[in-house]
């Protein structure tokens, strides 16, 4: 029966089977991650403001361009998708749980541990990490400080937990939707996180093998990455890039499930064309797998192989437009209303569209000799993971926060922390693609006098996107302590899915009776 | 503002504005470009070319889309008294939207395919250069010619710390730049000493990661003479930025005159070991081969970072005997980042630089280091 | 899965299922991944020891092979080639030597590992005899002359006209009891 969660406070959190309080914490420990992550960015934009070494030194400056990309990446976006998973999936698909929960909580309670270790290596001898969130042999081999088996075991472990973690997603819409609710009615949240849970089952291990072997390079003697002992370190990057391009589509496939969530509630209308999304969501998902080498056009590779590379990438954009293409459609000859969530999954739709544009440029290998390792590929990613998948992540946190805790947020300071993060944003990278065109390479602690001015553009931008964040802090920490209490099961107007059926806020158990789908 | 002081105004602004976005003349003037470089290799105008029609197509196309979605925001809205529709489904224009972008892609593949077929023809060169990537420095050799140079930064340590103002080749200017013919296919052939570093020059449209162990190779032909500086863009450790590219291109009588001259170096070079230099002659070229070679980790006085890098001020190899100090130059210290300068350095320089630390920071050895003695060391060991 | 004995089977098939997915991995995936290689020909190495067979020498072209040497980190020995280039015809059998001297005070054992440009060319640079199929020790201040006998396959594409045999040499001193005594 029905029953509210332990009122021991340890208990509650660190022992919770509950797929809210587990969604809960990933969302909280997310937000930690990146305020942390965006720390270590604005000590690199500090130093970038302009030419010269004036705060830090270049050895430190590496070591914050690394864990920047290490804490986001592996410690921001994913972790938050997950908690959006866990809070959601069951709901929407009118399961009472995940299927696992046990192994929900041991999956959530091994990431604090292993970012521990990770942000742990800052303060010891030799310094952290050092050597991009790429990692590259030999510079992380041979070359590495001893702090590099901290980080691999650091790796290890959050590998450890995307793997379980999408067991139990896939586990869970397998075999835990209420009846009715056949694959092709699921909401497309619940669709793009399959398909992601089972990217991430299939590269995840590619990823723990590469950072296995690099441990065997540097401690016992092996020779994988390493061409004195008949290795080769151009090896480590197809390993790497077989999981690193699949997980960029990790990154942003929830990313457009949300988005897909969003736009027809506030267009008032259906999703337009619901089967073509889920076939092109599973065709980029398939694309990603045979693509890895786009990111290694300048390594020498025989031109038959480039050519190919380049081919399959750009095969990409076709699904990928029909989902945008798809979006807008949906706002067509609807009746909208742009609360926040709107306006940050419409900016979703702009701003990684234009991302996807830097992404076509790039595919085009001659071209790419230009672009390649410059701040242009840092812009390209830039627009597509944070004004994509970030801003879709915060979209659904304003859309959904409600339900979670029957209060509503302040429409006016939404609003006002999309403008503050909108503006800032293209402000701190749009530059970065004048600065790789014009020979700024990335992962630059200094740069010539030519480059100066774009940077400063771009640092001041960086400080103000930082302050958004803080008001974005504020703003939820508002609603949960003081927001206005809202009990309306709708929440919003032209909501469609189980979860609106529910209670607001939604009690600790749901659909302990699975409800009925027509 | 009146009509003919708007129609000024804008006319004034409109090449200015348009420059911005012209290919900028070369890379040495970005400031506030926004677009990169023509170059003056056919390779790059390719390149060029082929990112300006990216540009134009994904233009075009995001002018529709986007403009068609402020449309929407503007005339769907729920305000203007609105009803939504309820269509989610059309069969005719999911298929229109799936083909037609997937036409677009296939006219683009045509040039872009000729354009990567120019970047890897290699083919019959009239040169070949071998450039390796050190830890954080070029090594230019030119194949066939005994030619074998070192291409360092020569901006300060004072410049990048603030200590002195930045001069206007800042963190782009190096000890010898590449020198090659116009007119004549130059083709590099690239490897990495230590860990991958790669070497780009943008007017050349050369970029090809620099490889421990294995090799890869580009090609640039150009009949415009001048500087072209570039960059090391494959992140490579803590001077990653501070390992600039600088190619000079000279004109072929030029160049035949600079390459005789550098043989001939090699043979003055040759007569000047067996010189006795004064302790003055030692300690000047010491600091200048110190300042370029060796701050960058030992640091400016000798001081090292430390645990990372060794302090060089009373340091027991310094103040030990000479023939200790000379082998750790020549040799290296296997494992560790202090590489061997055999190759790299000329026996006057190594000479001079550790003559330069042995007597300098308040150590006091008051020995005297010969290039001779150096180039007796390399041939007894 | 109430009955145990169907739930005993299923555990018994799935751990069956897991057994011959490493048997598949361990002995399948190897040759069918050299396979691959070979019908896309995606590569750079240069193959292992040829053993020569007859093979017609093609008077009618020439091919011009470059040699580079490149020392490894800090490994401080001299090491170049006699001659930087040569002249061949495809089909004939050719040696050249590379001169190497440790310069220090210390015994050290050095491996050579080689690489051929363009790319389209390392299938058809045939080596009969290499001093980079062995690691090379020289004791202190000790110098060798390394022969490489190779021949260019007559089959190699009509558009290469220059091949380049690279070798990069290693220190590998500290490795010697865990060798790679033959480069794959």
């Amino acid at each position: 029966m029905a029953h509210g969660p332990s009122e021991n406070f340890f208990s509650r959190w660190l022992f919770s089977t509950n797929h809210k309080d587990i969604g809960t914490l990933y969302l909280w420990f997310s937000f930690a991650m990146f305020l942390l992550g965006g720390a270590f960015a604005m000590v690199i934009r500090a130093e970038l403001f302009q030419p010269g070494m004036q705060l830090i030194k270049p050895e430190f400056f590496n070591q914050m361009t690394t864990m920047h990309g290490l804490v986001m990446v592996f410690g921001a976006i994913m972790p938050a998708f997950v908690g959006l998973a866990n809070w959601m999936i069951p709901m929407m698909i009118g399961a009472p749980d995940m299927a696992l929960p046990r192994m929900n909580n041991l999956s959530f309670w091994i990431l604090p541990f292993a970012f521990a270790i990770l942000v742990s290596t800052l303060f010891m001898e030799g310094g952290g990490p050092n050597f991009g969130w790429t990692f590259y042999a030999p510079l992380s081999t041979t070359y590495a400080p001893d702090t590099v088996n901290y980080f691999i075991f650091g790796v290890h472990i959050m590998g450890a937990s995307s793997i379980m973690g999408s067991i139990n997603i896939i586990a869970t819409v397998m075999n835990m939707r209420a009846p009715g609710m056949t694959y092709m009615k699921m909401p497309l949240f619940v669709w793009t996180w399959v398909i992601t849970a089972f990217l991430l089952v299939a590269v995840m291990p590619v990823l723990a093998g590469a950072v296995t072997m690099m441990l065997m390079d540097i401690n016992f003697g092996t020779s994988f990455f390493d061409a004195a002992g008949g290795g080769d370190p151009v090896l480590f990057q197809h390993v790497f890039w077989f999981f690193g391009h699949p997980e960029v589509y990790i990154i942003i496939l929830p990313a457009f499930g949300v988005v897909s969530q969003i736009i027809p509630t506030f267009s008032r209308k259906p999703l337009f064309g619901y089967s073509s999304m889920v076939y092109a969501t599973a065709s980029i998902a398939f694309l990603s797998f045979i693509v890895w080498a786009h990111h290694m056009f300048t390594v020498g590779m025989p031109i038959a192989g480039e050519l190919y590379f380049m081919y399959a990438t750009m095969l990409i954009a076709v699904p990928t437009g029909v989902k945008v293409f798809n979006w807008v459609t949906t706002m067509y000859k609807g009746a909208l209303t742009f609360e926040t969530p709107m306006l940050f999954s419409i900016a979703f739709v702009i701003l990684f569209t234009f991302g996807g544009f830097t992404g076509m440029m790039l595919s085009i290998a001659a071209a790419d000799t230009q672009y390649h390792d410059t701040y242009f590929v840092v812009a390209h990613f830039h627009y597509v993971m944070v004004a994509g998948a970030v801003f879709s992540g915060t979209a659904a946190v304003y859309y959904w926060l409600p339900k979670w805790c029957g209060r509503m947020y302040d429409e006016t300071m939404g609003k006002l922390q999309f403008w503050i993060a909108f503006i800032a944003f293209n402000i701190t990278f749009m530059p970065q693609h004048f600065l790789g065109l014009a020979g700024m390479p990335r992962r630059y602690s200094d740069y010539g006098l030519q480059f100066a001015d774009w940077n400063m553009v771009s640092s001041i931008g960086a400080f103000m996107y930082g302050g958004a964040q803080l008001l974005f802090l504020y703003n939820v920490i508002r609603t949960i302590g003081w927001g206005k209490p809202i009990d309306d099961p709708q929440v919003w107007e032209g909501a469609e899915g189980l979860e609106w059926t529910l209670p607001t806020p939604a009690p600790f158990h749901t659909f302990s009776t699975p409800p009925i789908v027509k | 503002m009146s009509k003919r002081a708007r129609a000024l105004f804008l006319g004034l602004l409109s090449p200015a504005i348009l420059s911005l976005f012209a290919g900028g003349a070369s890379a040495e003037d970005a400031g506030w470009n926004l677009n990169m470089p023509r170059g003056v290799t056919e390779v790059s105008q390719a390149a060029y070319d082929i990112h300006m029609i990216m540009i134009w197509v994904c233009t075009v196309i995001g002018v529709l889309v986007f403009g068609f979605m402020f449309y929407i925001m503007f005339a769907h809205r729920k305000s203007r008294g609105v009803t939504a529709a309820n269509f989610h489904e059309n069969l005719t224009v999911e298929i229109l939207w799936t083909i037609v972008p997937a036409l677009i892609l296939i006219v683009m593949a045509v040039p872009a395919t000729t354009a990567l077929l120019k970047v890897y023809d290699t083919e019959n060169p009239d040169i070949d250069i071998k450039v390796t990537g050190y830890q954080w420095k070029w090594q230019y050799e030119y194949i066939g010619e005994g030619v074998k140079f070192m291409s360092e930064l020569r901006t300060s340590q004072d410049e990048q710390y603030g200590r002195a103002p930045k001069g206007e080749h800042y963190l782009r200017e190096v000890t010898q730049p590449l020198v090659i013919p116009a007119n004549k296919k130059v083709r590099f052939l690239i490897t990495g000493n230590d860990v991958i570093h790669s070497w780009w020059v943008p007017d050349f449209a050369v970029k090809r990661d620099a490889i421990p162990g294995l090799f890869t190779a580009a090609w640039a032909k150009t009949d415009q003479p001048g500087v072209y500086v570039g960059a090391c863009t494959e992140l490579c450790g803590k001077d990653h930025s501070r390992m600039p590219v600088v190619v000079e291109v000279k004109e072929e009588a030029e160049y035949d005159a600079w390459l005789a001259g550098k043989k001939e170096e090699a043979v003055i070079y040759q007569s000047t070991i067996g010189k006795e230099w004064t302790n003055d002659e030692l300690m000047a070229k010491g600091e200048a081969v110190y300042a370029v070679s060796c701050a960058g980790c030992h640091q400016s006085a000798g001081q090292g970072i430390p645990g990372v890098f060794p302090a060089l001020v009373g340091s027991s190899i310094v103040t030990g005997p000479v023939e200790g100090h000379i082998g750790i130059l020549i040799n290296g210290v296997a494992g560790s980042a202090m590489q061997s300068f055999a190759d790299q350095l000329s026996e006057v320089d190594i000479a001079a630089v550790i003559h330069y630390k042995r007597n300098s920071w308040g150590n006091d050895m008051g020995d005297m280091v010969q290039p001779v003695d150096v180039l007796n060391y390399k041939q007894n060991q | 899965m109430n009955n145990p004995i169907t739930h005993r089977r299923v555990v018994i098939k799935s751990l069956f299922g897991v057994v011959v997915m490493f048997m598949f991995a361990i002995f399948v995936l190897p040759p069918l991944y050299d396979l691959f290689c070979e019908i896309t020909g995606i590569g750079g190495k240069t193959g292992d020891v040829y053993t020569a067979t007859e093979i017609t020498v093609d008077t009618s072209r020439e091919v011009e092979v470059q040699f580079i040497a490149t020392n490894n980190a800090t490994m401080p020995w001299d090491f170049y080639p006699v001659e930087h280039k040569v002249m061949v015809h495809p089909g004939e059998s050719k040696e050249i030597v590379f001169y190497a001297r440790n310069r220090t005070g210390g015994d050290m054992v050095g491996q050579a590992i080689p690489n051929v440009l363009p790319n389209n060319a390392a299938d058809y640079f045939l080596k009969t005899e290499c001093f980079c199929f062995n690691n090379q020790p020289l004791a202190a201040g000790e110098e060798a002359d390394l022969a490489v006998v190779f021949i260019i396959d007559p089959d190699l594409p009509a558009s290469v006209n220059t091949v380049t045999l690279s070798y990069t040499i290693f220190d590998i001193t500290d490795r010697v009891p865990m060798q790679v005594s033959q480069v794959q």
